[in-house]
């Protein structure tokens, strides 16, 4: 270990921040707001020297700290980043200074607010970097606590079975993906996912498992299904997947608006990484054989969760709504990557554009997702808490420079061109169209429905005549503009200059696709 | 002029740059934004001119010239973007920068009164940019990027007047309406992409419209029997179809007239709207592959079945728009629903004729329709915001710029013969439809709308500008007027002026266009098809007497004549009285009247039907993820719920009390058994000797004495 | 009769006595007096058999007869100590009235 853990001081960073702001005692609020600030964007310093550093010609695995911890139960400590997780840990340190400039409503218990604000970013980092099943858990069941008191405490009048249903159900998932892994483990005594990936990629993973667990009342087949459902059901409730996708409008509606920028920002891309990292490499031949259930699952993401935003007045709830539509892209593009393997060149160029788009998609996402939550949050400041459709009207007459940047974080998340939105979404449909193509043709519906509501709260938020009640409602204050102007410029940037991105993920995009023969 | 290729990429920046640079710019920098916008296509204007003059003056084979770049990676190929200069792009490039610039000085003075200028300029460039952007593009992906954006500008530019809920509704409408047709376009577009590799167009040899993909595309077959080309030819065209306002995707180009006029006649007459056709104009070989190849006088053989759809399409349009375009009352929706079926013309041009056929009629539309819509901006400026044609009247004698060059515009559209830049491109599509191997009816249903071309605009003339000015009578009593204004800032009624000269001077330079716009396509001398094709011709009578060309001149003013005689004869001869008045069609066949007049009830239709449909849906989902999908969650959450109370109860009523009875047993029972210790010594002892005597008892009893 | 039986008709008519008056007198003390009645009783069984039994040379009677006696002895002495103690506390040797640690 002759390198500095760079992986391991990031994620410890937060931590280190979250348990200054717990003792810091009778300080100011003004005082936790800037200090945890501050530990997210010395991450988002940290993170972009890596991305810097990152060597993108090779694709692998880099940055890697591995160290034995638990040699007899096969659980090393392992680290690394390779285009994917990198791409990710950037997300999470831009969505998390987003999310904490955003929590500026919350007066009570400030301190205690911020520090598990922190404490969820150092479980996604961990999340995002952990190559061994154990620590990977640990991480991805931790995030959870956090994200709980955070809705529990400071969210909207229904938070307590938004709360508990938000926990619960993702830890009924979590709880079938650990047996499906104890059973891998029981068979192969491995917990590391780059070996169960080489296993699966040799064939010798189902055959171990079958061996092992001779389950005579199962064919192997159906054992092998089994296990796969059972890591499925883990990630589909994360993404989320229809039908497992109840609990996201009502988690993201109550909790407070910073956190729901942190749970669609970055916590849905847990879910993404999870069937990215874990689920196609490892179980790339059950998804094959489910193939078709899976793609039907898909397209009704996109289109249902597409038609049930529209029938949404609160803003929150159609964000929300939309989030799973956008997130439904990227899992189609999985499925289709996952349809053929071999190596007919035709197809696989193919599979690295779907690829790529799932990549740059699930960036573009959360970036465009946390603004949007963003300016939420900016409306519920001056509205004192109201968010609903029917709430405001022709508000461009009195806030012009809200309506011209919140319209292009609209317009970014219809696919216009020119904006961050649109390159991932293209890939995803030129990458998946002759992979699987009627799954797509069928997915298309979900664009026409997304410009729909989105032109809708523009219809109904900010034209028409205006309403009454807001004519002292004031513009985006200087301060505002100038935290918001990066983040605008930035989607201008990926919509012009996508390469910025998927140069650097490219190669690792390359790799993931050869892994995934079977 | 080569050096202008490497350079082309200007023309779409600039108008873009001055739009990035208005929109910071504040609502009382007026000046500079007015003049960033004009500028920039200013200096695109001239460098369109010289890019025409290049390709003009590069003689040979090869007059297509590309500069391709790489955009992004995946996997290990790039994607590449890049920009064409060929003659279809030579001629769009100076009508669009022209046209252009010619409306934005006119907006100087129509937008005058507006407290947005600022902000209108910067759309208006943006939009330009954008358009520009689309017709320069070498790859199709490029041309869907600029084409979204010029939806957006569309979009903002129709709502501009955003207090207003109509426009706003409009905008919407526009969006949508567009976007339906842009799914299509998408999946046709990943389609091509994945069967030629390439969305390029020209790419030395491999783009997707150069002969090795065309081939490979035209040899197989998909779905009903279609080659793979035809296929993606008629997904892209769903996308024209909704630019253009085709027949079913055409409801939102009448909503679309709540914008300001000047957009109303850049955006939705002369070139947004063209978009679609210059689409089909640009994947012409695509579209064609397969069919042999025709030139623009001969009718191919066998056409695609993509032409063929474009052609059906374009020809209803034509008509269906004509028709509608008779009872219409407000001046913009009459010229809205006229462009609709222009642009039907054009498709159906495209279709039966080629390139070149359909392109002309593109050109020469573009000038006149833009005359008229900037006329009729000045009409509604001169009449202090009114739009209702039956409350206009007499203009001839207050507004004569005006009138005159809305004539000139009117006759060209109506197709006047000989002078009239719009016969010569009608003919040309008529003549080509006369000879379409599949059928005549096309011809038939063009030359019908002919005449209701020539009918309707007549009808609107005698309607605005003859007579007696029925304004001034009912403005003080009509309180309903003020519903009709377009303009919030209205002047006082009874101040009919002309127009101020930046926006009179572009209506006079449209109509030089219009009319001698028309002579570089005449048979004589077919230089604009000749120049798009890639032949040579040279000026010659004898091309008159060439297949068909007298009989369909003859039949076209005849039909042309008659529209214009019935037109005075029901309108002219006898001057409309009042705005009261029942129309004189209508007074004549009051429920076609009523009929035509609501469009067909299209609108109301998809209101029914596809609109229902969809809110039924949504509300469908959202019920479905309430009380099915959650209901579910909630029942297995009410089951293990259920199970922890009865775990619970069996926790506290069984197991507890269980054991809290038993322990009462043994409690009891010590109770019991304490009752034993009397407390006495003696009786305790009376009980050992009971017991021993027991005992001696017991052991005597085995034992033998 | 043997002079064994009539040693063992008089241990048992002493233990009798003893008994009973162990059982029925309501006077502590006398209580005592016929435990220690029964004590020699069962001791002067115990010579009997020594002396009437298989091995009258050993000295086995006489120890188990001398324990028992020196037991008695002790057993006397706390009894009559507690007895006392009792007394003090209740004021009454009566043993009927000294029942508080009934159940």
């Amino acid at each position: 270990m002759t390198a500095f853990p760079w992986i391991s001081f990031l994620t410890a960073l937060p931590l280190v921040g979250a348990l200054v702001l717990l003792a810091s005692g009778r300080v100011g609020k003004i005082f936790v707001r800037f200090t945890a600030l501050a530990f997210s964007l010395a991450a988002l310093a940290i993170t972009l020297f890596l991305w810097l550093r990152f060597d993108s010609s090779s694709g692998g695995l880099q940055f890697q700290e591995r160290l034995s911890w638990i040699p007899s139960l096969g659980v090393d400590y392992r680290v690394a980043i390779d285009g994917l997780g990198l791409l990710m840990l950037l997300l999470t340190s831009i969505v998390v200074p987003i999310a904490i400039i955003a929590s500026c409503r919350i007066q009570e218990k400030v301190p205690l607010y911020y520090s598990l604000v922190l404490m969820l970013q150092t479980c996604l980092y961990g999340a995002f970097t952990a190559l061994n099943f154990f620590h990977w858990f640990i991480f991805w069941e931790l995030s959870l606590i956090p994200a709980f008191f955070l809705i529990r405490l400071w969210g909207g009048p229904r938070r307590s079975s938004a709360a508990t249903q938000f926990l619960v159900y993702t830890m009924v998932g979590s709880v079938a993906m650990l047996l499906s892994f104890l059973a891998i483990f029981l068979a192969t005594h491995k917990f590391d996912f780059i070996d169960l990936a080489a296993m699966a990629h040799s064939g010798q993973l189902m055959p171990a498992v079958i061996d092992k667990l001779d389950w005579r009342r199962f064919t192997p087949n159906h054992l092998a299904l089994i296990v796969f459902s059972g890591a499925f059901v883990g990630f589909a409730v994360k993404v989320p997947l229809f039908p497992f996708h109840t609990w996201l409008p009502s988690a993201y509606s109550e909790a407070p608006t910073g956190t729901t920028i942190l749970l669609t920002g970055a916590m849905s891309k847990m879910g993404v990484y999870g069937f990215l990292r874990i689920l196609l490499p490892i179980f790339g031949a059950q998804m094959q054989e489910v193939l078709t259930p899976l793609l039907w699952l898909a397209v009704a993401t996109i289109v249902f969760s597409a038609y049930a935003a529209l029938a949404q007045k609160d803003l929150k709830r159609i964000f929300a709504y939309s989030s799973i539509n956008h997130l439904g892209y990227c899992l189609l593009a999985i499925f289709a990557v996952a349809k053929f393997t071999g190596s007919d060149p035709s197809l696989t160029t193919q599979k690295y554009a779907a690829m790529n788009g799932v990549f740059l998609q699930m960036f573009s996402h959360g970036l465009t997702a946390a603004t949007l939550f963003w300016f939420v949050a900016m409306l519920e400041k001056r509205s004192s808490g109201l968010r609903g459709l029917d709430d405001f009207g022709g508000l461009r007459k009195v806030a012009p420079v809200f309506t011209g940047l919140m319209g292009i974080a609209l317009f970014s998340s219809l696919g216009l061109p020119g904006l961050n939105g649109f390159i991932g979404e293209f890939l995803i449909f030129k990458g998946s169209f002759p992979l699987v193509s009627w799954a797509t043709s069928l997915a298309v519906i979900g664009l026409l429905l997304t410009a729909l509501f989105v032109l809708g709260i523009l219809q109904c938020v900010f034209s028409g005549p205006l309403n009454q009640k807001w004519i002292g409602f004031p513009d985006l204050t200087a301060g505002e503009r100038i935290v918001l102007a990066p983040v605008i410029g930035l989607m201008f940037l990926l919509g012009l200059y996508p390469q910025l991105v998927l140069g650097v993920v490219n190669n690792t995009v390359i790799q993931l696709v050869q892994q995934i023969k079977f | 002029m080569t050096w202008i290729v490497p350079y082309l990429w200007l023309v779409p920046a600039l108008p873009m740059l001055a739009a990035g640079i208005s929109a910071l710019l504040g609502r009382r920098s007026r000046a500079t934004a007015a003049a960033l916008a004009i500028g920039s296509m200013a200096i695109s204007f001239l460098l369109s001119l010289g890019a025409l003059i290049h390709v003009l003056t590069s003689h040979g084979g090869d007059r297509i010239f590309t500069f391709n770049f790489r955009w992004f990676q995946f996997g290990n190929e790039w994607l590449k973007l890049g920009w064409v200069l060929d003659p279809l792009t030579a001629v769009m490039l100076v009508m669009v920068t022209f046209v252009g610039l010619l409306i934005f000085l006119y907006s100087i003075g129509y937008m005058a009164h507006d407290d947005n200028f600022t902000r209108f300029f910067c759309f208006l460039a943006l939009f330009a940019g954008a358009m520009l952007g689309v017709v320069i593009a070498n790859s199709l992906l490029l041309l869907f990027m600029c084409w979204e954006i010029v939806g957006l500008t569309s979009y903002l530019l129709i709502g501009f007047w955003y207090h207003k809920p109509e426009a706003a509704a409009a905008a919407k409408k526009a969006f949508i309406v567009t976007r339906i047709g842009d799914l299509g376009f998408l999946l046709g577009m990943v389609w091509l992409y994945a069967q030629s590799g390439t969305l390029l167009f020209f790419d030395s040899g491999v783009g997707c419209l150069e002969s090795s993909s065309l081939t490979h595309l035209v040899a197989h077959t998909t779905i009903l029997g279609l080659t793979v080309s035809s296929a993606i030819g008629i997904l892209i065209f769903c996308g024209a179809a909704g630019k253009s306002g085709q027949v079913p995707l055409h409801v939102w180009l009448p909503d679309a007239m709540e914008g300001p006029t000047p957009v109303s006649a850049l955006i939705h007459a002369a070139t947004m709207v063209a978009a679609g056709v210059f689409l089909i104009a640009r994947i012409y070989p695509l579209m064609a592959a397969g069919a042999p190849l025709m030139s623009a006088y001969a009718g191919s053989l066998s056409p695609t079945i993509a032409l063929q759809v474009v052609t059906w399409v374009g020809a209803i349009t034509a008509l269906f728009g004509a028709l509608i375009a008779v009872a219409q009352f407000d001046i913009k929706r009459i010229l809205a629903y006229s462009t609709i079926s222009q642009l039907g013309y054009m498709m159906m041009g495209l279709g039966v004729g080629g390139v070149a056929v359909g392109m002309f009629h593109l050109i020469t539309h573009a000038f006149f329709k833009s005359l008229l819509f900037l006329g009729a901006g000045s009409v509604i400026h001169g009449c202090a915001g009114e739009q209702d044609i039956r409350r206009m009247g007499g203009l001839h004698k207050h507004m004569r710029i005006t009138f005159y060059t809305y004539t000139a515009g009117m006759l060209a559209l109506c197709g006047f013969p000989l002078f009239f830049s719009g016969f010569w491109s009608k003919d040309d599509i008529l003549r080509s439809a006369l000879t379409w191997s599949v059928s005549r009816a096309p011809f038939y249903m063009g030359a019908f709308g002919a005449l209701l071309t020539a009918f309707y605009m007549t009808r609107q003339v005698f309607y605005v500008f003859g007579g007696n000015n029925r304004l001034v009578a009912t403005s003080h009593d009509d309180p309903a007027l003020a519903a009709h204004f377009e303009d919030p800032h209205h002047h006082a009624a009874h101040h009919l002026h002309e127009s101020p000269a930046v926006m009179t001077v572009p209506l006079v330079i449209l109509a030089a266009f219009a009319i001698l716009l028309g002579f570089i396509g005449t048979p004589a001398w077919p230089w604009f098809q000749s120049f798009l094709d890639g032949t040579h011709t040279t000026f010659a009578f004898s091309a008159f007497s060439g297949l068909n060309v007298l009989p369909v001149m003859a039949s076209s003013s005849l039909l042309v004549f008659c529209g214009l005689g019935l037109g005075w004869a029901l309108y002219g001869h006898r001057p409309i009285q009042s705005t009261q008045a029942p129309d004189a069609l209508g007074a004549i066949q009051p429920s076609i009247f009523s009929f035509l007049s609501h469009a067909f009830y299209v609108d109301d239709l998809y209101r029914a039907t596809l609109i229902r449909l969809n809110t039924w849906l949504s509300k469908l989902c959202d019920w479905f993820d309430r009380w099915v999908w959650n209901g579910a969650v909630q029942t297995i959450s009410y089951f293990v719920v259920g199970i922890a109370h009865l775990d619970n109860f069996f926790d506290a009523a069984v197991v507890n009390s269980g054991f809290d009875e038993g322990c009462q047993g043994v409690s009891r029972g010590g109770q019991i058994l304490s009752l034993l210790q009397g407390g006495q010594v003696q009786s305790y002892m009376r009980i050992i000797g009971c017991a021993l005597i027991v005992l001696v008892l017991y052991l005597l009893w085995g034992a033998k004495i | 009769m043997s002079s064994l039986q009539s040693y063992l008709i008089l241990s048992s008519l002493l233990f009798s006595i003893g008994l009973a008056g162990a059982l029925t007198r309501r006077n502590a003390i006398l209580v005592l007096i016929g435990i220690e009645l029964m004590l020699n009783a069962a001791n002067l069984n115990f010579i009997a058999f020594w002396r009437y039994g298989p091995n009258p040379e050993a000295l086995t009677g006489i120890m188990f007869t001398i324990f028992s006696i020196s037991i008695a002895a002790a057993e006397a002495a706390v009894g009559l100590s507690i007895i006392l103690a009792a007394y003090r506390h209740s004021r009454t040797t009566n043993l009927d009235q000294m029942n508080s640690l009934k159940g």
